[in-house]
C-alpha cells in the first residue's frame, strides 16, 4: 500500500475532491445532453459544443482509475463504461465516414471493398458498421442516464417522505408504488410509450414510471432504518422541520446504497430502451442506434456470413451493460472495505 | 497440584490477522496455565485481543488469522497439530464456548429441544429419546422454569437470559473440560446478570469445569474467578491470583483500570475519578517497547521503550507477573496528591416538576376490527413525580423496558403525556410537542445520547453539526462567531480545534461522544438530558467523559437529568436517584438513603446485584427469580409483585402499594410497613482487610 501511495501522481491527488469531480462532471454531460437533445437549438455551435467534454472525459476516467486502484472489478467496469463515453463525446471528430451513407452492402469485418478499408463490414445498405457502432451508444446513453437520474429523484423524494413521515403517507404512496410495481415492466412501457408516442423524452417518462417505485422502495427502507439513530432524534431534539431532516440529516446517509443501485439500475434502463428501440417504440431511424442496428439487421443476420451485423450492436450493449454491473460490484465491494 | 496436567497451556502464544495493509499481530506473547476446575478471568477494553484469544484456543480463527508461533496445549496436546475432524470433534465436547449474544448463538428456526438434542446426538451417538432426556435434565440444571415448555419453544419465544441459560445448558451437555465465556452476560439487564452469574459459579462447583472468563467488567470477574490476566493492547500487562491484582497490583495499566471505574470508596467531589491519558493505539501503531508506554505517567525514556518486554516475576509466591520493567521503582499506594477534591454545589430553585405524569400507548391488534381486534395499552409510565433542581443531578435508574427511555421522549417533545404535568419553571410541557414548543424553551431542554457511533452525522463535520445548535437556537448567527463558539467548546470537552473540520468516523467512541456533550451544551441549556451517555464506552474512557459532563454541568449549573442501569456511576455522580421499574418509580431519594438501607425489595436486589471490583467490600447476596414482566401485560397490583422476595401473598399481587414517606423526600412504594423496611440490612459491608480469606 505504502508503494501505490509514493507512485500515485500527485496531481490527481489534488484533482480528487468531490467539487472538482462535479465539475468535470457537469463539463463533460452538459453538452452531450445538449447535443443529443437539443440540436436545433444549438446552431452552429453544434459542432463545437463537445469539444471540452473531451478532456473532461479523460480526466474524469484517470480519476476514476485512481480512486478505484484497488479493486479491478471497479476498473474493467470503469474502463468498459468510459469506452463507450468516450466514444460518445468523440465521436463526431473522428475520421470516420458517415454512418448514414450507403457505399457497398454486404462487406463482411476486414474486407476491402471500392478501396475502403471496412473494419467491421457494412449492414445490407452498405452503411459502415464501425461508424455507425460508435456513433450508436450516444443516444443510449444519454436517455438512459438521465432517464435513470429523473426516476432516482422521483423514487428518492417519495421513499424519504414515505420513510419518515411514515403513517397515511407511507401507506398512500407505497400503495400506488404497488400498483405501478405489479405492471409487468415491459407490458407498462409499451403501453405508455403507445399512449404518448415514441420519442426520447417519453422514452424518461416511461423508465420513471417503471424505475421509481422500485427506487421509492429502497429509499424508503433506508430511511426507516436511519430515522431511529440517535443523530436524527438529536435534529429532532432542537425543533428542526421534518424537510430540514429529510434533505439533510437522511438524505447524505442513503446515498450509499442508492449510488451502488444507480449503477446497476443505468444496466437495466439500457437493456430497456435498446429493447424499446429494437420495437420500434424508442429512437427513430435513421440515426444510428444499437437498438436499430439489431432491429434493422434482424432478418439479414439469419443467414450465418451476416450475423456480425446484429452481433456487433449486440456485443455493444452487452459491455456497456456489463460495464455498468462491474462498477456497482467495485462500489459496493469499497463500500464494505472500510 | 503441581504435578497435576493442566486442562489448557498457552505458551508463548502469538496470533496475527492479515489485512490489505499487511500482517496485524493481535496477540503477543501470550502465555496462561489453567488447571482443573479453577476458573480465569480475561480482563482488558476493546481492542485488547482477549476475544482473539478464545477464538485461537477453539482454533477458530477464521480466514485471515493465524497462530504464528508458540502453541496451546489442551489437557498435554497440542491442539495446532490437530487435523480438522479431531478439532471438530473437540469442539462442544471437550471445549465449548458461550458468546455474549444468546440470540445468535440458537438457530432461530430450530425448536429448542431439537438443538439441545444435537450435541448427544453428534459427541456421543446418543438416541433421540436419550439425547432428549439429557437434554431436559439439563435445562432444569440451569433452572429454567417449565423446561418441558422451553423445549418445545422457538428461541424467539422466551427471553434473553432464558435464551443464555439455554446456551449454557447446551454447552454443558457434552460435559466439556473447559468452557469459555466470551462477556456472556454483557447483553443482558443486571438482575438478571446476577442470576447468570451464580449459575455460573455453580456449575464450576458442580461439573468441575475449567472455566475462561472474557470480560470487560472487574466486579464480575472477582465473582467469578479465582486468577485473571489483565490484557492491553494484544498482550498480557498483568498476570496473578484475584488477590495479588487487585490488592497489590504492579502494572500502571491495571492501577489506571481500577482508579477510572467508580468504586463505592469514589466520591464526586472529594475523591473523584482519574482516567488514562490519551487512547488506546491501533494495532499496526502501537509503539516499540512498552505498550503502554505513552499512556503511562511513569514512562521512562531508554528504559520503557526498548523491545522485548517480557513478563516479570513479581516477588511473593511466585505466581503474580507483569510486563512492567519499573515495578519495582513505582510507588504503588495511591496517590493522593494528584486527587483535586472539588467544592460541593449548592442546588438551586426547582427547575423542572414532574406531577402524575404518564404515558400510555395504545397497539392496535391487526388493523381489522370485524375479527375482533382490540386495542391494548402499554403504561410505559404511570404517575411519576419528582421534582429537579437547578445545578443537580438526578439519575433514574432501571432496567429495561421500566421507562425511563420513554420518560425522556416526552421530555424533549417526541412524545406527548397521557396526563399529568411537566413543568419547565412555569411552561407546562407534557402535552407540547417539540414542533409547538419555541424555540427559547427547545433550547433550554437538550441531550445527550447513548450510543457513540449513532450520535454523529456520519455525512456531515463536526463543526458544521455543532455550529447548526448554534444558529438554530440563536447564540450567534456570523459565521465568524459561530466558529468562535465552535472552537471553544471544542475546547471545554477538551477536543484539539482542527477537529472541527473532521468527520465522525475519523473520531473514536469517546471522542464522538464528547462532541456529543459539546453539542448538547451548544445552546445554553438548563436541563440535560443524558441517557446512558458513557455506557458504550470503554472502561478507561468512561471515566474522561464522566468527568468531562459533571465538569461542565458544575460550571454552567445545569440541572442534570442522567439516565442510566450502572447503579455504580450513578452512586457516584448523582445527588438524587429516581428508581424506576415497569414504568412506575419504586424508590426516591438522595444518593445516600438510597444506598443504605430501608430499601425498596427492588432496590435491595439492584444494588446486590452490580458487581463490584473492589475486595474490601462483601455484598449481601440477592437473587430476583424470573424475569422483568413485559409493559403490556404488567401483574396487577405491585408490578414488583412477581419477582419480590418479600411479596406479602394475596397483597402485593392484587393491591396497588401505598407510597410511604420516610425522610424529607424519601419515598418508597411498598406495601412492607415502615418497621419491616428499617429492619433491613444493608447490602455492602466493609471488609476488614485480615478478615478476608
Amino acid at each position: 500500500m505504502a508503494l501505490a501511495e509514493i507512485h500515485a501522481p500527485s496531481i490527481l491527488d489534488r484533482l480528487y475532491s468531490p467539487r472538482i469531480i462535479v465539475l468535470l462532471l457537469v463539463i463533460m454531460w452538459m453538452p452531450l445532453m445538449l447535443y443529443v437533445m437539443g440540436a436545433d437549438l444549438l446552431g452552429d455551435a453544434h459542432q463545437f459544443i463537445l469539444l471540452p467534454a473531451i478532456p473532461a472525459t479523460f480526466i474524469l476516467y484517470a480519476l476514476g482509475i485512481y480512486a478505484f486502484r484497488e479493486s479491478w472489478i471497479a476498473i474493467l467496469g470503469l474502463s468498459l463504461v468510459f469506452f463507450w463515453l468516450a466514444a460518445a463525446v468523440s465521436v463526431p471528430y473522428l475520421p470516420l465516414i458517415d454512418p448514414n451513407k450507403p457505399i457497398a452492402p454486404f462487406t463482411t469485418p476486414f474486407s476491402e471493398k471500392k478501396d475502403i478499408f471496412f473494419l467491421l463490414g457494412t449492414d445490407f445498405k452498405g452503411r459502415d458498421m464501425f461508424s455507425r457502432t460508435l456513433w450508436g451508444g450516444q443516444r443510449v446513453i444519454v436517455w438512459g442516464v438521465t432517464a435513470t437520474l429523473i426516476a432516482y429523484v422521483i423514487g428518492s423524494v417519495f421513499g424519504l417522505i414515505a420513510g419518515y413521515l411514515s403513517g397515511w403517507w407511507d401507506e398512500v404512496i407505497s400503495f400506488i408504488a404497488n400498483i405501478f410495481l405489479s405492471f409487468p415492466v415491459m407490458v407498462l412501457f409499451i403501453v405508455i410509450l403507445n399512449y404518448l408516442g415514441p420519442s426520447g423524452f417519453n422514452i424518461v417518462v416511461a423508465v420513471t414510471f417503471a424505475s421509481a417505485p422500485a427506487i421509492m422502495r429502497i429509499v424508503r427502507g433506508l430511511t426507516m432504518d436511519i430515522k431511529s439513530r440517535d443523530y436524527v432524534y438529536a435534529a429532532q431534539t432542537r425543533g428542526e422541520h421534518p424537510l430540514y431532516i429529510m434533505i439533510v440529516e437522511l438524505l447524505p446517509n442513503v446515498r450509499g446504497p442508492i449510488i451502488v443501485d444507480a449503477c446497476l439500475r443505468l444496466g437495466y434502463t439500457t437493456v430497456a430502451i435498446t429493447t424499446l428501440t429494437f420495437l420500434g417504440l424508442g429512437l427513430q431511424p435513421p440515426d444510428p442506434d444499437w437498438g436499430l442496428m439489431i432491429r434493422e439487421s434482424a432478418k439479414t443476420a439469419m443467414i450465418w456470413k451476416f450475423s456480425y451485423m446484429l452481433l456487433i450492436p449486440a456485443l455493444s450493449v452487452s459491455s456497456l451493460i456489463l460495464g455498468f454491473n462491474m462498477l456497482a460490484d467495485g462500489l459496493r465491494e469499497m463500500s464494505l472495505r472500510d | 497440584m503441581s504435578d497435576a496436567v493442566p486442562v489448557l497451556e498457552c505458551r508463548d502464544l502469538c496470533i496475527s490477522y492479515f489485512t490489505r495493509a499487511g500482517e496485524i499481530p493481535a496477540v503477543v506473547d501470550f502465555n496462561l496455565k489453567l488447571m482443573p476446575g479453577e476458573a480465569h478471568g480475561l480482563v482488558g477494553e476493546s481492542g485488547c485481543g482477549k476475544s482473539t484469544v478464545a477464538l485461537a484456543i477453539m482454533q477458530y480463527l477464521g480466514k485471515n488469522g493465524a497462530i504464528v508461533s508458540g502453541e496451546v496445549l489442551f489437557n498435554g496436546k497440542n491442539l495446532l497439530e490437530m487435523s480438522e475432524p479431531e478439532l471438530r470433534h473437540l469442539r462442544g465436547s471437550q471445549i465449548a464456548m458461550i458468546y455474549q449474544e444468546p440470540m445468535a448463538s440458537l438457530n432461530p428456526a430450530m425448536r429448542i429441544g431439537d438443538q439441545l438434542s444435537e450435541v448427544p446426538i453428534f459427541h456421543d451417538n446418543a438416541s433421540k429419546s436419550d439425547a432428549w432426556a439429557l437434554s431436559l435434565q439439563l435445562l432444569e440444571k440451569v433452572h429454567l422454569p417449565d423446561p418441558s415448555r422451553i423445549m418445545n419453544s422457538y428461541p424467539h419465544q422466551i427471553s434473553g437470559g432464558q435464551q443464555q441459560r439455554v446456551v449454557i445448558a447446551m454447552a454443558l451437555l457434552s460435559n466439556p473440560k473447559l468452557l469459555l465465556l466470551d462477556e456472556p452476560t454483557t447483553a443482558l439487564d443486571v438482575t438478571v446478570e446476577a442470576g447468570i452469574i451464580s449459575l455460573i459459579k455453580e456449575i464450576s462447583r458442580e461439573f468441575g469445569t475449567s472455566m475462561i472468563y472474557i470480560s470487560h467488567n472487574l466486579g464480575l470477574i472477582l465473582e467469578t474467578c479465582s486468577r485473571l490476566t489483565v490484557m492491553y493492547s494484544g498482550e498480557a500487562v498483568e498476570n496473578g491470583s484475584i488477590r495479588d491484582v487487585f490488592e497489590t497490583m504492579q502494572h500502571p495499566y491495571t492501577r489506571g483500570l481500577f482508579s477510572s471505574i467508580p468504586l463505592p470508596t469514589a466520591d464526586k467531589y472529594s475523591r473523584p475519578l482519574t482516567s488514562i491519558k490519551g487512547q488506546l493505539p491501533l494495532p499496526h501503531e502501537r509503539p516499540s517497547g512498552c505498550n503502554f508506554g505513552p499512556r503511562c505517567d511513569h514512562f521512562k525514556q531508554g528504559l520503557c521503550d526498548q523491545p522485548p518486554l517480557k513478563m516479570l516475576s513479581v516477588p511473593g509466591n511466585g505466581q503474580h507477573t507483569t510486563r512492567c520493567i519499573r515495578y519495582r521503582e513505582i510507588d504503588w499506594a495511591p496517590v493522593a496528591s494528584d486527587v483535586v477534591a472539588r467544592e460541593e454545589t449548592e442546588s438551586g430553585n426547582v427547575v423542572l416538576k414532574i406531577e402524575d405524569m404518564t404515558k400510555h400507548y395504545t397497539i392496535e391488534r391487526s388493523g381489522i376490527a370485524v375479527f375482533g381486534g382490540k386495542a391494548k395499552t402499554v403504561k410505559a409510565n404511570e404517575k411519576l413525580n419528582f421534582v429537579a433542581h437547578e445545578a443537580e443531578t438526578i439519575a433514574i435508574v432501571g432496567e429495561s423496558g421500566c421507562g425511563k427511555s420513554t420518560f425522556a421522549k416526552v421530555l424533549m417533545g417526541l412524545e406527548e403525556a397521557t396526563s399529568g404535568k411537566v413543568m419547565l419553571d412555569n411552561i407546562e410541557l407534557g402535552d407540547l410537542a417539540v414542533d409547538k414548543r419555541d424555540e427559547a424553551t427547545i433550547s433550554r431542554l437538550q441531550m445527550v445520547f447513548q450510543n457513540p457511533f449513532d450520535t454523529l452525522n456520519p455525512s456531515h463535520t463536526i463543526g458544521g453539526q455543532i455550529g447548526r445548535v448554534i444558529r438554530k437556537f440563536g447564540v450567534a448567527s456570523e459565521r465568524k462567531a459561530v466558529d468562535d463558539i465552535v472552537f471553544r467548546l471544542l475546547d471545554t470537552v477538551k477536543l484539539p480545534r482542527d477537529f472541527a473540520k473532521r468527520r465522525p468516523r475519523q473520531l473514536s467512541g469517546g471522542q464522538k461522544q464528547r462532541v456529543g456533550i459539546a453539542r448538547a451544551f451548544a445552546g445554553n441549556p438548563d436541563v440535560v438530558v443524558a441517557d446512558e451517555p458513557v455506557s458504550a464506552l470503554d472502561v478507561s474512557v468512561q471515566a474522561a467523559v464522566t468527568e468531562l459532563l459533571m465538569d461542565i454541568q458544575r460550571e454552567n449549573r445545569t440541572t442534570m437529568l442522567f439516565i442510566s442501569h450502572d447503579l455504580s456511576v450513578v452512586r457516584y455522580l448523582a445527588d438524587r436517584v429516581v428508581v424506576m421499574y415497569l414504568g412506575q418509580i419504586m424508590e426516591q431519594g438522595t444518593t445516600q438513603e438510597i444506598f443504605s438501607p430501608p430499601y425498596h425489595p427492588y432496590t435491595e436486589a439492584l444494588l446486590a446485584a452490580v458487581p463490584i471490583a473492589d475486595t474490601s467490600i462483601q455484598k449481601r447476596h440477592v437473587v430476583l427469580k424470573g424475569e422483568i414482566p413485559s409493559a403490556s401485560n404488567p401483574p396487577k397490583g405491585c408490578p414488583f409483585s412477581t419477582r419480590c422476595n418479600y411479596a406479602i401473598k394475596g397483597k402485593c399481587s392484587v393491591e396497588q402499594p401505598p407510597i410511604r414517606d420516610l425522610a424529607d423526600g424519601h419515598q418508597i412504594l411498598c406495601h412492607l410497613d415502615e418497621q419491616q423496611l428499617m429492619e433491613m440490612e444493608p447490602v455492602f459491608q466493609t471488609k476488614r482487610l485480615d478478615a478476608a480469606e
